[in-house]
C-alpha cells in the first residue's frame, strides 16, 4: 500500500504544476462519476430493461421453443469450458504452462460475479436465475475437469476437439431454426442479441475464406482473376453498407426465382458476409505482403507444391500478421449489424427501437441505449481478449508467460 | 575427404538469363559438377552467383542453354521441377526457417508431406540430424529463439532431412556474426566428408582452400576460371581472377 501511495505521488503530484492539473482532472472525473451514479441509481428507471429482458435476448422467439436456446447455451458453455481447460492442459511445447494462471482466476471470478449479480439485478424469476447459475457452474466445472485431466485423454479423442466448434455451429443452426424433427422457427422470429450474434458470427466465419481467396486473387498472376478481385474489393469498399443492404434485399429477390430467394434475414447475413470479405481481403493482403519471399522459396526448394507452401508456410504467417486488423474488421462488423434494424429486422437495435416506441416506456431511451452499449462492449471486449490470447499463443517470439 | 566420382551430377551449358526488367544476369555460364564433389563459387557481388545456383533447383528460370541435374533435364515441365527439387536441397543466406513452426517441425514438414514418410520415423531422423549439427537440445524451440549460427545449422539439418543428393549453399555465413561463422563452416566441412554433392557460394577463403575440390570464379554472368583450390589461389590462369583475389586476400 505505501508503495502505491508513493507511486501516485510521484506520478500525479511530482511538481506543483502537475499537482494542479491532477487535482483539476480528478475533480472533473469525480463530478462526472457522481453525476452518472446519481442518474443510474436515482433517476433512471430500469424497468424498461427488466421487463423486456427476454425481448432483448432473443426477440420474438416462441416461448415454448426457448428451451432449445437454453440447451444451445449449455452446449456452448460446455464447449467453451472444455476448450479453455484443454488449452491450459496443453501449453506450447516451448513454454511451461500453469493450469490456473492469474488471469484465468480473475476471469472466473468476474464470470461468477456477473452470473450472480446480473440475473438478480434484472429481476429475473428464481427459476431462470438458477439456470444462469447452473450454466456458469457448468462452464467452470468443465474448465476445471479439462484442465485437470485433459492432458491424459487418449490422442484420438483430442484430435476430435477442434471440430467440436464447427459441429456445434451446425447443431446450433438446427436448434435455432428447426429441422431434423424440431419445429421450424422462421428467421423472422429471431431477434435481439440472438439475431445480432447469429448474423455477425455467420458473416465472420464465411468472410474469412472468401476474404483469403480475394486477397490471393488480387496477387494472382492471372489477369482475369486479379482484375476481378480488384474490381470486387474496390466496388464493395466504395459503397456504404446500408445501400448494399437495401440493394441485397431487392436484388437477391429479383435474381432468384420465388422460393429460392433466401429469407430476408439470410439475405442480410449474406450481404454482411460479402461486405466484410472485401475489407478482410485487404487485411489479409497486407499480411501476405509481410511474409518475406524467402519463405516461399525455402518451402518450394524443399519440394512443397505451391498449394502446400501457401497453406502451410505462407498463409499461417500472413494470417498471424493480419490478425489484429482482421479482428478490428470483425469488431466493426459486429457493430455494423445494427444497420439491420434499418431494413426492418429486429436485431438488438431493432428490438430497442420497438421497445422505445412503446408508450409505456416513453422517455426511457437513455436506459435502453446504455444497455445496448454495454452489451456491444461486452461482445467486442470478448473478441478483443480472444484475439490477443490467440496472438500470444501464435507469436513465436513471445517470451514465456510468467503468471 | 571423399573423392568425387566421374558421374556427372549437374551439367550447365551456355546458360543465359534475362530478368523480367531486361537485365542480362547470366551470359552463357558453364559448369559441370560431379557426384560427391564440393565446388565453391566465388566472385564479386552482382556477378550472378546466386542467380546461377538458383537455376539448379528451378527457383529461377533461364532463357537459353541447358541444365541437367542428376540426369533430369530442367525444362518447364512442372513434374521435372518437382522431381529435381526433391533431390536438391538449398541453404540460404537469410536461413529462411519457418518462424511459426518449432525447430523439429521445420525439419519434418517436407519429408512427411512430400516424401509421404511416417511422422514418427522422420522425427527420429530429425533429432539425429539436430544432434549431428550440434543443437539436439533446441528441437522444441522456435527459430526466433535461436542465435543466427544455430538457425543456419537448423536450416542445414532441414535440407538434409529430405535426403537430397545435392546441397546448394548461397552465402550461408554472410549474414552471421563473425563468432558464429566457424560453427556453421564446421558443420559444412563435416558434410563434405560424406558423398553428398555440394555447390557453395561463399567468400570464406579458408573453407574454399581446405574443403573444396574445385573453385570457380564468376564475373559478369560467366564462369571465368575453374581450378583446383591450390592453383586457384596461388596461380590462377586469368587476370580477372588475380584482380578478384587481390581484393579479398
Ligand atoms: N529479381 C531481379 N530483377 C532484376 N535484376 C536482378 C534480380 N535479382 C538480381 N538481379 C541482378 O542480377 C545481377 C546478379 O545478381 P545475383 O545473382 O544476386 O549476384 P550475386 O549473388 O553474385 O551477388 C545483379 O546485378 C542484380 O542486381
Ligand atoms: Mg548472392
Amino acid at each position: 500500500m505505501p508503495s502505491l501511495i508513493r507511486r501516485l505521488r510521484s506520478e500525479l503530484f511530482a511538481t506543483p504544476g502537475d499537482a494542479v492539473i491532477s487535482i483539476a482532472l480528478l475533480t472533473i472525473l469525480a463530478a462526472a462519476a457522481a453525476g452518472f451514479l446519481h442518474w443510474a441509481l436515482r433517476q433512471a428507471e430500469w424497468a424498461v430493461v427488466q421487463v423486456n429482458s427476454t425481448l432483448f435476448a432473443v426477440g420474438r422467439y416462441p416461448i415454448e421453443q426457448q428451451w432449445r436456446l437454453w440447451l444451445l447455451t449449455a452446449l456452448l458453455a460446455a464447449a467453451a469450458g472444455a476448450t479453455w481447460g484443454m488449452l491450459r492442459a496443453h501449453p506450447r511445447r516451448d513454454r511451461t504452462g500453469r493450469l490456473w494462471p492469474r488471469n484465468d482466476r480473475l476471469a472466473v471470478a468476474v464470470l461468477i460475479a456477473v452470473a450472480l449479480w446480473v440475473p438478480f439485478a434484472l429481476g429475473l424469476t428464481p427459476a431462470i436465475q438458477l439456470r444462469w447459475w447452473l450454466l456458469t457452474a457448468l462452464l467452470v466445472v468443465i474448465r476445471w475437469l479439462a484442465g485437470r485431466f485433459g492432458a491424459g485423454l487418449p490422442p484420438a479423442l483430442k484430435r476430435l476437439l477442434p471440430i467440436v466448434w464447427p459441429v456445434l455451429y451446425l447443431v446450433g443452426m438446427v436448434l435455432i431454426g428447426g429441422g431434423l424433427g424440431l419445429a421450424r422457427v422462421a428467421p423472422a422470429e429471431w431477434g435481439g442479441l440472438l439475431l445480432t450474434l447469429l448474423a455477425s458470427s455467420f458473416a465472420i466465419l464465411l468472410c474469412l475464406p472468401i476474404g483469403v481467396l480475394l486477397a490471393l486473387g488480387r496477387r494472382s498472376d492471372l489477369p482475369l482473376l486479379r482484375w476481378g478481385s480488384v474490381l470486387y474489393i474496390e466496388f464493395i469498399r466504395g459503397a456504404p453498407l446500408i445501400t448494399l443492404l437495401f440493394l441485397g434485399q431487392n436484388i437477391l429477390g429479383f435474381l432468384l426465382p420465388g422460393g429460392l430467394a433466401p429469407d430476408r434475414v439470410w439475405r442480410a447475413a449474406w450481404v454482411l458476409t460479402f461486405f466484410a470479405a472485401a475489407y478482410l481481403a485487404e487485411a489479409v493482403r497486407s499480411g501476405l505482403a509481410a511474409v518475406p519471399r524467402g519463405q516461399l522459396e525455402a518451402a518450394r526448394s524443399l519440394g512443397l507444391s505451391s498449394a502446400q507452401a501457401l497453406r502451410l508456410v505462407v498463409l499461417p504467417q500472413a494470417l498471424r500478421v493480419a490478425l489484429p486488423a482482421m479482428v478490428g474488421q470483425f469488431i466493426s462488423l459486429l457493430q455494423d449489424t445494427t444497420l439491420l434494424s434499418l431494413i426492418g429486422l429486429l436485431d438488438l437495435l431493432g428490438v430497442a427501437r420497438t421497445v422505445m416506441a412503446n408508450p409505456a416506456f416513453l422517455g426511457r431511451n437513455a436506459e435502453v441505449y446504455l444497455t445496448l452499449a454495454i452489451l456491444f462492449w461486452c461482445c467486442c471486449a470478448a473478441l478483443g481478449l480472444g484475439s490477443r490470447a490467440l496472438e500470444r499463443r501464435l507469436d513465436p517470439h513471445a517470451v514465456p508467460s510468467r503468471v | 575427404m571423399s573423392h568425387p566420382t566421374s558421374e556427372t551430377m549437374i551439367e550447365a551449358r551456355g546458360v543465359e538469363k534475362w530478368y523480367p526488367n531486361g537485365f542480362h544476369a547470366l551470359r552463357g555460364a558453364d559448369l559441370t559438377v560431379r557426384r560427391g564433389e564440393v565446388v565453391v563459387i566465388m566472385g564479386p557481388s552482382g556477378s550472378g552467383k546466386s542467380t546461377f545456383i538458383r537455376t539448379f533447383n528451378a527457383l529461377e528460370d533461364f532463357q537459353k542453354g541447358s541444365i541437367t541435374v542428376d540426369g533430369i533435364a530442367l525444362s518447364n515441365d512442372l513434374r521435372n521441377i518437382d522431381a529435381i527439387r526433391r533431390e536438391v536441397g538449398m541453404v540460404f543466406q537469410q536461413f529462411n526457417l519457418f518462424p511459426h513452426l518449432s525447430v523439429l517441425d521445420n525439419l519434418t514438414l517436407a519429408p512427411v508431406l512430400v516424401r509421404k514418410r511416417p511422422k514418427a520415423e522422420v522425427a527420429e531422423q530429425a533429432r539425429a540430424l539436430l544432434h549431428r549439427v550440434g543443437i539436439a537440445e533446441q528441437a522444441d524451440k522456435f527459430p526466433g529463439q535461436l542465435s543466427g549460427g544455430q538457425q543456419q545449422r537448423v536450416a542445414i539439418a532441414r535440407a538434409l532431412c529430405m535426403e537430397p543428393r545435392i546441397l546448394l549453399f548461397d552465402e550461408p555465413t554472410s549474414a552471421l556474426d563473425p563468432e558464429m561463422v566457424r560453427e556453421v563452416l564446421e558443420v559444412m566441412q563435416n558434410l563434405a566428408a560424406d558423398d553428398i554433392t555440394m555447390v557453395v557460394v561463399t567468400h570464406e577463403v579458408k573453407f574454399a582452400r581446405h574443403v573444396a575440390h574445385r573453385v570457380v570464379l564468376m564475373a559478369d554472368g560467366e564462369v571465368v576460371e575453374e581450378a583446383a583450390p591450390e592453383t586457384f589461389f596461388t596461380n590462377p590462369a586469368h587476370e580477372r581472377t588475380r584482380r578478384f583475389l587481390d581484393q579479398i586476400l
